[in-house]
């Protein structure tokens, strides 16, 4: 059983986010499958999604994310007492990307350092757990990163929508100065089938339809519930929910009752699909980019197998643009974007 | 001696995660000896209609496992044919009783479908299917697609026509709380709708259902009619080639009126005495053919539709098809509406009711014929 605790301990210091620049379009897909672009489109609410390119994998995107963050933080690498990377594309079954990324950010020797693997929500499980050790006074600050090349199937109706990116968020105690508080913690979780990768496969397996309402749908609007206990919805101004397409969010945030104006800000899925456990960690960033201060913000991620984390965070200053920097925000990166072929994107996902 | 449902039952239909192929098996027979009065113990046979028990669910052994499970005195068998399990069931229990094997009958029909990914559920159901055809990467919506388009081509029926079945079907389901889809449709929904076999779309294919029915069917010597009672007039199958291409015409069901017509010779009624039917509508082209083939009109003629109440349920289209449960559930629903029963969507007359079960592509057609007592 989760505590109901208030922290007062842990901020966020330094966040970023990295989307590659390489997109396809659903259409794209889905004209390469004889499938009717538009009906695919309308159906998932997604119009295209980020690709890694050949070079990228989940170790550089964090590490692309994570100096992002650094760069928006006042802390030095070597200040970092933990590094936590949530994935489902480790590059190496056994044989951690934390201690790879950490290395390449000049951490040091002396951290606390694991990979994460919980589906679409390791990445704020990992926020989850620095925030708690910050809290606990066993380190002054920490780096959580979700980070994916999505894997789907050629001709799943994954291929649609998993797409690439990663999210980095520092968390820190009062030494440093806090873009937000973080509050409140939760987490819901149960034994369902709905989305799985055995070991040695290249590919995730899925349940079709059932990854919805018993999946998806109990986990998010369920956890969300009980996260908020009494308190209702409209007293955030910024909700992000985990969007492994266009359509699941918005439903979930209908029966929640989460209005459109306050899901838009961190609402990435139509432009880069899903980024698995970057999806929910990406919206956060964009949220934190664009939010005014003392804006309330709501984040529940979701990962398959199945789990929901939320969390609570109020905002302490606004992004200047001395912080959002060419190329470091992820609107310029949103901008900047280079279409790629069905051809193309085999290629470069080593499929052909 | 005459052969009766004395009680019936039906489990809601659809995406049941929690609910497995026991359980719901167990559901629809306790609820139909319970709505016949009867007890397990007088129970003489189980006969269980099912097609994917093994595939899906790893249990074949259906007919012990319900004997056993219900505390049944008598003893139980598994029938199988394909999406014609439940009709056949039925029709088991028929001979059962006129053979003198058994007097009180539990006939139940069941499957779970949904606990598979649609791939292994498409894999699974072409086993209905003959070897030409899976060779060929068919699946039956492609089948009954190519039987759509012949027909289209010669009738001049349009995807419209098609359409207008599965906004019937759907309409007819949003009053029956055991529908899968109990909500409208329009039709421009239907035609806008994702293509699934040209010129099937969505809203022409049955869904993958998770579901069960149960009958429990009595043989009795008086000719007196009970209250609330239900007589079997006619059970009748037929089968044919498993494969279209060795079919003499894609414009019929042969099977469908090879059965028809006995079962009006053996009811001794016509088609123009049949009041309510449930048709078995897997794709709109199935209902289609279904309307024709079973004599309610002309060939060639089922797209305009005809002016008797046509799956009251919302047949397979909107209120599910579980495959094995589909063909007791259409005796199920014909039972309720000649008890008066049907609640909102009774039919005004209800007299004499029809069920049309097929397996396959038409490699099985069962046809019942019942009749009301009030």
């Amino acid at each position: 059983m989760i505590k109901e605790k208030k922290f007062t301990k842990v901020g966020i210091i330094g966040f970023g986010g990295y989307v590659p620049s390489y997109r396809i379009r659903v259409k794209e897909i889905a004209k390469a499958r004889q499938k009717n672009g538009e009906q695919i489109v309308e159906g998932l609410g997604v119009k295209q999604k980020a690709v890694a390119g050949r070079d990228e994998d989940a170790v550089s995107l964090a590490v692309e994310a994570a100096w992002r963050a650094l760069k928006r933080s006042q802390c030095k690498p070597q200040d970092v007492g933990a590094v936590l990377v949530g994935s489902e594309s480790h590059p190496y079954a056994v044989k951690p990307t934390g201690t790879i990324v950490a290395e390449i950010l000049g951490i040091g020797k002396e951290y606390f350092c694991a990979d994460l693997e919980f589906a679409c929500k390791a990445g704020t499980t990992g926020v989850v757990m620095i925030g708690a050790m910050i809290e606990a006074g066993l380190i002054e600050c920490g780096i959580a990163i979700g980070a994916d090349v999505a894997q789907s199937r050629p001709g799943d109706a994954l291929e649609y929508t998993a797409g690439t990116g990663a999210a980095a968020v520092i968390l820190g105690s009062k030494k440093f100065k806090w873009w937000a508080r973080l509050e409140r913690v939760s987490s819901f979780n149960s034994d369902t089938a709905d989305f799985w990768r055995r070991a040695g496969e290249d590919f995730p397996e899925h349940g079709g339809r059932f990854t919805g309402e018993p999946g998806y749908f109990e986990h998010v609007i369920e956890g969300t519930r009980r996260f908020l206990g009494k308190r209702k919805m409209k007293i955030f101004d910024q909700v992000v929910l985990h969007m492994p397409n266009g359509k699941f969010p918005r439903r979930a945030a209908k029966r929640l009752g989460v209005e459109e104006r306050q899901l838009e800000t961190g609402f990435l899925v139509e432009e880069i699909g899903n980024p698995y456990s970057a999806s929910a960690m990406l919206g956060l960033v964009r949220v934190l980019e664009e939010a005014r201060k003392g804006e309330r913000l709501l984040v529940t991620s979701y990962g398959s197998g199945a789990g929901s984390d939320s969390l609570e965070l109020v905002l302490m200053r606004k992004l200047t643009n001395s912080y959002k920097g060419k190329g470091v925000d992820l609107e310029s990166q949103l901008a900047n974007t280079e279409q790629i072929s069905y051809t193309n994107y085999l290629i470069m996902r080593g499929l052909v | 001696m005459k052969v009766i449902i004395a009680g019936s039952y039906q489990t809601r239909f659809g995406e049941l995660w929690e609910r497995s192929l026991l359980s719901l098996l167990m559901e629809a027979g306790q609820g139909a000896m319970k709505d016949a009065g009867v007890q397990a113990s007088e129970i003489d046979l189980v006969v269980v209609g099912n097609k994917l028990g093994g595939r899906i669910s790893e249990q074949d052994h259906l007919g012990a496992l319900m004997a056993d499970k219900l505390r049944v005195k008598g003893r139980g068998i598994r029938v199988e044919a394909a999406c014609a399990s439940g009709g056949i069931a039925v029709h088991q229990a028929v001979q059962a009783i006129k053979t003198g094997e058994a007097e009180t009958v539990l006939v139940l029909g069941g499957e779970k479908m949904t606990d598979k990914n649609n791939g292994v559920v498409g894999a699974a159901l072409m086993g209905a299917a003959s070897e030409e055809e899976r060779r060929t990467g068919l699946s039956f919506v492609g089948l009954y697609a190519l039987m759509a388009r012949a027909y289209m081509e010669k009738f001049g029926a349009r995807r419209r026509d098609l359409a207008k079945v599965a906004v019937k079907n759907h309409k007819q389901a949003s009053l029956n709380p055991k529908a899968q889809f109990p909500r409208e449709i329009t039709e421009e929904m239907a035609l806008k709708a994702i293509m699934v076999a040209e010129p099937l779309g969505l809203f022409d294919c049955s869904p993958i259902s998770d579901g069960a029915a149960g009958l429990v069917v009595r043989g009795v010597k008086t000719k007196k009619a009970g209250k609330r009672e239900v007589e079997i007039l006619a059970s009748e199958i037929a089968t044919d080639s498993l494969g279209l291409n060795e079919r003499e015409s894609l414009l019929e069901i042969k099977a469908t009126k090879e059965a028809a017509g006995r079962a009006y010779v053996s009811a001794g009624v016509g088609p123009e005495e049949i009041d309510i039917m449930e048709v078995h509508d897997c794709f709109t082209i199935a209902e289609i053919l279904a309307l024709e083939d079973l004599g309610f009109c002309k060939k060639g003629e089922g797209f305009k539709g005809i002016d008797k109440p046509v799956n009251l349920s919302g047949g397979l289209k909107a209120c599910g098809h579980p495959v094995g449960a589909t063909g007791v559930k259409q005796m199920v629903e014909l039972t309720h509406h000649l008890r008066r029963e049907a609640g909102e969507r009774q039919a005004d007359k209800a007299d004499m009711g029809l069920a049309h079960n097929v397996g396959g592509t038409g490699g099985t057609a069962v046809v019942h014929i019942l009749k009301g007592s009030i």
